[in-house]
């Protein structure tokens, strides 16, 4: 099969690959799996992305063995500078900061994949209901994402937590329950025109259930925008997090959360800088490298792009 | 002539409706058969004569927001198919009526193998476990003539060649042993060398499995080699039904006599003209007077009973063989020999 295959490249998960070898001579099955890996290692900063993530998994299961200090434990220093017993200097109640920012791994790490997780299981049951069975369903429920994307999202986030209280699940709660309105697009497009295919008939015709079909044949070829918008996600959700930490929304003191290290550490740009500095740098590396890892998926999943 | 035990299927009186904006189309209109246990029944037409929407209304896949569906009855095994609940229908369709698709390279879902697709058949409407699925897709591989199936099982969609797929559909299909396969121009997107091979895998397999097969197609010559008997469409209506020897040596309609003309033959001195049906099918929007064929028929009798009178199927000779022509009678001495030479004068 040669890359310019039309049947290849119509496909979205099925690389074309090598030629796979005709005649009597089959040669190896090789997995798709292999053939994405191999695209993906060739984007240099897609595997610094994932380098960078790797290093972040590591940290944030091992935090205990790694951070010198509890999150809060505290010395008689207050506002150091980075120094060799405080790498990155202490904050304004003398608290390590750079314990607090290796344990604030996980509270991000865990914001940021549970949140997609949920708004990604929203998005695609209603995208999927609304792309595969349309007519009133899909008018009602893209009716119904109308609705939530013009209510004001900060004033959503802020009024769900209000209700739930401020904490780490609630803002799970909040951005998981407001970010599902784009992947819910996503997914009904793709599955709008992935219904008109002609497998999907054949599977009807060979008596498969609807839902066996939308989930066991139309959604596996729907799957590459869903996981490269799933990752980027992630990298959104951190961001959010940390935006609305800033806005006194988020998870509260003493909890390690980066966007809530940030605010705490604005009033004292001048002299402390390093308070802001070291939290907001771990937002931005750890944001980079979620978009660069679903850049380099969206690529390596697509064979048209090489 | 087959008893009627051996009846499978019994269409009744079918009349399919789509409602557009400008009007009602009658894709079928009024059109009646049985397929019989072991036979190979086609349906021949044009684009357009309503042979596919004949199949699809069968098994209920057409929209139903669109698509009116009325019929005195579709009998399957004597149960009427039309008063069925959605989950029975769901049951007949692969496991008791499998269909084979036109376009082998898109009937395939791209992200799964070949053998899950076909073990999921047996999943399915069997309850087979993952292994068995398995092995009996292997087996179903090896049926259809695919070589070094065990291997080729773990294989993609696009790691086979058009004709592999159709062998797969055909896999497919047949993977619940179903009683009727109705194949809607299996041969259609393939080359003709691996057409012939197909038909004979879908013939063999047919006695394999003693189901019976509905054939839908608009080459007479597939027909001619594969049929027991024949139902010609002409603008959503049945106008020749028989025999394949009958309906091909016998013709008493001018519109068969038309298809057979528009063909060579392997006995041509080559010097022949080949004489197109003249016009096109007539919109199913605004449907001729009379009998639809007039138009464009050689014969007709305008003005006069042709376009005045919708000719009814009648009885022309043999057992069961229908025509609706009026003057079908007259048609006993005509052959494609004398259509052509009286073209040549003319």
């Amino acid at each position: 099969m040669s890359l310019g295959d039309p049947q290849a490249a119509g496909s979205m998960v099925t690389g074309p690959g090598e030629p796979v070898g005709g005649g009597m001579d089959l040669g190896a099955v090789r997995p798709l799996r292999k053939d994405v890996w191999r695209r993906f290692r060739r984007n240099r900063m897609a595997m610094i992305g994932l380098v960078f993530l790797v290093f972040l998994v590591i940290v944030a299961v091992f935090a205990p063995l790694i951070a010198p200090y509890s999150i809060t434990q505290r010395v008689p220093l207050f506002r150091e500078g980075p120094s060799r017993d405080h790498l990155f200097g202490t904050d304004i109640i003398g608290r390590d900061l750079f314990s607090r920012v290796v344990y604030g791994a996980r509270v991000s790490l865990k914001i940021g994949i549970l949140a997609s997780v949920l708004s990604l299981a929203i998005g695609i049951l209603l995208g999927s209901t609304a792309g595969f069975f349309g007519g009133k369903l899909d008018t009602l429920i893209m009716r119904i994402t109308d609705i939530f994307l013009a209510i004001p999202y900060i004033v959503l986030a802020i009024a769900i937590a209000a209700i739930f209280g401020k904490s780490e699940n609630t803002i799970i709660l909040v951005i998981g329950l407001t970010g599902w309105l784009s992947i819910t697009r996503i997914v009904r497009a793709s599955f709008l025109s992935l219904t008109q295919q002609e497998y999907v008939e054949a599977a009807i015709a060979l008596g498969y259930s609807r839902t066996r079909i939308m989930f066991r044949h139309i959604l596996p070829n729907a799957l590459q925008p869903i996981i490269v918008y799933g990752t980027i996600s992630v990298g959104g959700v951190i961001l959010t997090e940390a935006a609305l930490s800033f806005l006194g929304v988020g998870p509260q003191d003493p909890t390690p959360a980066w966007g809530l290290m940030v605010a705490q550490g604005k009033g004292d740009l001048v002299n402390a800088s390093h308070l802001l500095f070291f939290p907001a740098a771990a937002i931005v590396l750890t944001v980079l490298s979620f978009v660069f890892i679903g850049d380099g998926l969206r690529d390596a999943l697509d064979p048209k792009l090489k | 002539m087959p008893t009627d035990d051996r009846v499978l299927l019994s269409v009744r009186d079918l009349h399919t409706t789509f409602k557009t904006d400008d009007g009602d189309v009658k894709a079928v209109d009024g059109v009646s058969f049985d397929v019989h246990r072991g036979e190979v029944f086609a349906i021949v037409g044009e684009s357009g004569s309503g042979k596919s929407v004949t199949s699809m209304s069968i098994l209920g896949l057409l929209p139903p927001d669109t698509a009116d569906i009325q019929a005195e009855g579709i009998l399957w095994k004597g149960e009427n198919l039309l008063e069925g609940s959605a989950g029975r229908l769901r049951e007949v369709r692969g496991k008791e009526i499998a269909m084979i698709f036109q376009d082998p390279l898109s009937a395939l879902n791209p992200v799964h193998t070949v053998g899950k697709q076909i073990g999921e058949m047996m999943r399915i409407h069997e309850g087979a476990s993952r292994k068995q699925a398995k092995a009996r897709a292997i087996e179903l591989l090896k049926l259809v003539g695919i070589p070094q199936a065990d291997r080729r099982v773990d294989m993609h969609p696009h790691e086979f060649s058009g004709g592999m797929r159709q062998r797969v559909m055909i896999a497919m299909a047949i993977a619940c042993n179903p009683d009727l396969l109705i194949a809607d121009e299996p041969t259609t997107a393939l080359d003709v060398t691996v057409q012939a091979q197909v038909l004979e895998v879908l013939l063999s397999i047919k006695d394999e499995i003693d189901s019976a097969i509905m054939l839908i197609t608009h080459d007479l010559g597939v027909v001619a080699g594969l049929a027991d008997r024949v139902m010609v469409m002409y603008a959503g209506r049945a106008v020749e039904l028989g025999t394949a020897d009958e309906v091909f040596y016998e013709t008493r309609h001018p519109y068969t006599l038309g298809l057979l003309a528009s063909l060579p033959r392997l006995d041509d001195s080559g010097r022949e003209k080949l004489i197109p049906i003249k016009g096109s099918p007539p919109s199913l929007l605004r449907r001729p007077s009379g009998c639809s064929f007039h138009p464009r028929c050689p014969f007709a009798r305008v003005p006069g009973i042709c376009n005045e009178t919708e000719p009814p199927l009648h009885l022309v000779g043999g057992m069961a063989h229908v025509s609706a022509c009026h003057f079908a009678e007259d048609m006993k001495n005509v052959g494609v020999a004398e259509l052509r030479e009286e073209e040549t004068l003319a």
